[in-house]
């Protein structure tokens, strides 16, 4: 009985919280475009490509900071940007919808192009990596 | 361009307009009876007519000054119910700007360019687009200053918005707390709520 109560109440918050937001982890978005690129991950080359220029006028660190453990602000409106790293966001690539979004424009006006899956890769094993 | 004419606000024409609607017993033709298709019954005695008019005149100007002290409510506020994706996605990066700022077709060309969305890329999927840009259009500015499309579609090039901050320096603009003439809530605390009473207005330092 307890049990079947347990059910009643729990499938449709369940099904509540699943039809909000697509959940997911860094971990999970990383593997994935692991996946896609069919290399491994790169910290390193992650940090590189946030801070450089890409031959334009913005690097990702303009709006993000150097090291986005702390707040950034956004280059034209000034708004306040929470921090990138998961470690000190855990909202933070937990949406696979929203990172593809922000990935879509973010990379278009630094890069001036789409990211490849390789160095979305890249970049988030970076940002997982700042735990301090 | 649709410029306003100064010194004649809103709530004066709006008045104007009750007034000439407004009966008048010597302006009260009536159509003759049989145009009116009903049986004819000319009061014999002006008595009980003249006071129902005054009543009449009485309750009509009750209802004009409820509209005008309507009117000049609506000429400060924005406020529209709020749509939960508008404010979502233009929130991200600045005050989901309310929709009567700006005419319809300002918003029209505004969410076809999101991609060049001054400056910066700011796609939507096609979904979000549609509901954000219906709502937009649905809750577009029709008032007289609202009817003119700014230059570049920026709310803060419309006549109606430097008439009203005629009065910032541009040193005041520039401040760190303020940055630019986007940035709203910086002296409106309640402009995401449409709410741009200058009474409420505190400039920072």
């Amino acid at each position: 009985m307890s049990y079947l109560k347990f059910f009643v109440l729990a499938a449709p918050l369940a099904l509540l919280s699943l039809g909000a937001q697509a959940q997911t982890t860094p971990a999970e978005q990383i593997a994935g475009y692991v996946a896609q690129s069919g290399q491994p991950a790169q910290a390193a080359r992650g940090q590189e490509f946030f801070t450089s220029k890409h031959g334009k006028d913005w690097s990702c660190s303009t709006c993000h900071t150097a090291k986005p453990t702390v707040e950034g602000k956004h280059a034209s409106t000034g708004k306040v940007i929470a921090p990138m790293a998961p470690a000190f966001n855990p909202q933070r690539f937990t949406d696979a919808a929203k990172t593809e979004k922000w990935f879509r424009r973010n990379c278009n006006d630094v890069v001036g192009r789409e990211c490849t899956a390789g160095e979305k890769a890249d970049l988030l094993s970076w940002l997982a990596s700042l735990k301090s | 361009m649709h410029g306003g004419r100064k010194g004649r606000p809103a709530e004066l024409v709006g008045l104007a307009q009750i007034l000439i609607a407004l009966p008048h017993p010597s302006r009260t033709v009536q159509p003759p009876c049989s145009a009116r298709g009903t049986a004819c019954s000319h009061p014999s005695a002006p008595g009980p007519e003249s006071e129902s008019m005054k009543k009449n005149l009485l309750s009509l100007a009750c209802a004009a000054l409820l509209a005008l002290s309507g009117l000049a409510h609506a000429e400060r506020g924005y406020a529209v119910a709020p749509n939960a994706k508008h404010q979502q996605e233009c929130s991200s990066c600045h005050v989901a700007y309310p929709p009567g700022l700006l005419p319809a077709a300002s918003w029209s060309r505004i969410m076809g360019g999101l991609n060049k969305h001054f400056g910066v890329d700011a796609s939507l999927d096609t979904a979000s687009t549609q509901e954000i840009g219906a709502w937009l259009q649905a809750h577009a500015g029709t008032d007289r200053r609202a009817r003119e499309e700014p230059p570049q579609d920026r709310i803060s090039k419309s006549n109606w918005f430097v008439r009203q901050h005629d009065e910032v320096s541009t040193a005041t603009w520039k401040r760190a707390s303020i940055g630019s003439p986007s940035n709203c809530s910086a002296c409106h605390a309640g402009a995401a709520k449409g709410d741009f009473n200058e009474h409420a207005v505190r400039i920072p330092k």
